[in-house]
């Protein structure tokens, strides 16, 4: 199997899985009971807190553990809004935001707060000029996030905050994406919330973490005990916690060393696919993109085809076309940078990872020009250019 | 998505049966799908009032391109009634069922080839 679907999910690190283990294992203790057996549990998460902060540049007191991105995006933006109830207000968000974001976004409209999207150009990039027009003394929340998991493209975000901070307005961003492959520093960047995920960076599933700078205000979306200083309720995901905690340790000090080897093999991808196959867009942003995406509509073909062809060939990707997506929608990413509902349909993405290797991208590239000249010799439109 | 499909479909996605265009065809049916944007067309050639060779072309999905790949078989050696009778229940339940949410794709095989016969007998009035 070759799988190129990094941004999807990682696979767990060896690492990870043996930091892990003994949590699974013989350290079950509840971390909020008092006896000596239980403290092994708790000193475990302290540590992982610690190693978060470290990450993140944070304060251990500002690293909320929570079952995910999607927690994290939805306590930001829902606790953010919550929390100033009853008076309403307005939030900010973008159009290419991934579901996590946008539908909790979508959610409070349901409960009087306004809630407007922001264009992208072409390359997916958020448009600031119009983030200016729209920020308004009832604005509450701004969230745009780090990087786009589909196309890869790096959003502006020390630039939004420097037209929030002054206004008293919080800056949530959704770094699921980024963490774990770019540098990322709270204090540097000065948002008030953060949001990443374990599992898209070799960590384990169901857990993530949420940055909450000091003296920000928001409800908890989960009631209950004290646990996280009564910011997110329920007995913790010891091992999970752990694991997490071991990944963004592992991360920080080889992210380096895995952007250059990632990059070359993306790269190659990118120019491999370019050159042998006429008629290929390129999406996201040329240069502002992570090393890992490589985002790509296949003119006159369509996006569920190739991928059912990559994988009897044992090749993992994904793609925003209308046939794969569940909802029969094509990418609202794809649509909102403009690109024409037949173009998205044969969208491919391949997202690249720490165990990749070069003849893994040879063998792609070997096997998936012909899977191309197959489904475009079906295709109406094609015609044998 | 949950996206299981038959080994039937895979296999005429793999291997499509009559896939291609007929250069001096009878009648041909272009048709689109509403719900997911995705095109098909079929070609017929007919004979004494019977199709003697359909093939297809699509962009669209792999339960379009099985669905109307084994349409295509079926409707060979059919006379136009017999053709016109066929549905997309007939070629779903060939295939051994499809995704409820794939179900849309096979109309297109359905409508294909009914548009194709109209054009065909548009043409054969003239
Ligand atoms: C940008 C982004 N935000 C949020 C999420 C959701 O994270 P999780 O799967 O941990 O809930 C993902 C991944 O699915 C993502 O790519
Ligand atoms: S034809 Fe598009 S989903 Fe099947």
């Amino acid at each position: 199997m070759i799988y190129l679907d990094y941004n999807a999910t990682t696979p767990l690190d060896k690492e990870v899985l043996e930091a892990m283990l003994p949590y699974l294992e013989d350290v079950y203790g509840n971390p909020s009971s008092t006896y000596a057996f239980a403290r092994k549990s708790r000193k475990a998460i302290d540590e992982a807190r610690q190693k978060a902060a470290s990450f993140l540049g944070a304060e251990p007191d500002e690293i909320i553990f929570t079952s995910g991105g999607t927690e994290s995006d939805n306590t930001a933006i829902k606790g953010v809004s919550f929390a100033r109830l009853p008076k309403k207000g307005s939030i900010i968000t973008s159009s290419i935001e991934h579901h996590a974001v946008l539908n909790s976004v979508k959610s409070l409209e349901k409960f009087g707060f306004e809630c407007k999207y922001l264009n992208v150009d072409e390359f997916g990039l958020i448009d600031l000029g119009r983030l200016k027009d729209y920020l308004g003394p009832d604005t509450i929340l701004v969230s745009v996030m780090y990087a786009n998991n589909e196309v890869g493209t790096i959003e502006p975000v020390k630039d939004i905050v420097r037209l929030c901070r002054d206004k008293g307005i919080y800056v949530h961003t959704d770094a699921a994406q980024a963490a774990g492959k770019i540098k990322i520093d709270v204090k540097e960047l000065d948002v008030d919330f953060l949001s990443l995920s374990a599992h898209k960076l070799y960590g384990p599933k169901g857990v993530g973490v949420l940055y909450a700078k000091r003296g920000v205000k928001f409800e908890p979306l989960l009631h209950g005990g004290r646990h996280e200083k009564n910011r997110r309720a329920s007995t913790e995901n010891v091992a999970g916690i752990v694991g997490l905690g071991k990944a963004l340790e592992i991360a920080r000090s080889r992210m380096d060393d895995e952007e250059r080897n990632i990059r070359i093999l993306r790269d190659k991808l990118q120019n491999g696919i370019l050159e042998r196959i006429p008629e290929v867009k390129l999406n996201g942003h040329p240069d502002k993109r992570l090393y890992n995406t490589l985002n790509v509509c296949i003119k006159y073909i369509e996006g569920e085809g190739m991928l059912t062809h990559l994988d009897f060939e044992g090749v993992c990707a994904s793609s925003g076309s209308a046939c794969t997506s569940g909802s029969l929608e094509p990418s609202h990413v794809l649509l909102a940078m403009g690109i024409p509902h037949e173009l998205a349909h044969g969208s491919l993405r391949f997202s690249l990872g720490k165990y990749n290797t070069e003849s893994e991208i040879d063998r792609v590239l070997e096997i998936f020009p012909p899977i191309v000249e197959k489904l475009r010799s079906m295709s109406p439109f094609w015609n044998g250019k | 998505m949950d996206l299981e499909y038959t080994n039937k479909v895979l296999e005429y996605f793999k291997n499509p049966r009559n896939m291609g265009k007929i250069d001096d065809a009878d009648g041909i049916g272009k048709v689109g799908n509403p719900v997911c944007g995705d095109v098909m067309w079929i070609y017929i050639k007919v004979k004494n009032n019977k199709i003697i060779d359909c093939k297809f072309q699509t962009f669209g999905c792999v339960a379009a391109v099985a669905t109307s790949s084994i349409m295509t078989e079926i409707v060979k050696g059919k006379t136009i009634d017999g053709a016109l009778n066929i549905s997309n229940k007939n070629v779903v339940k060939e295939l051994g069922g499809l995704p409820d949410i794939k179900m849309h794709c096979s109309l297109l095989a359905e409508e294909g080839i009914k548009k194709a016969i109209e054009d065909y007998r548009s043409k054969s009035k003239t």
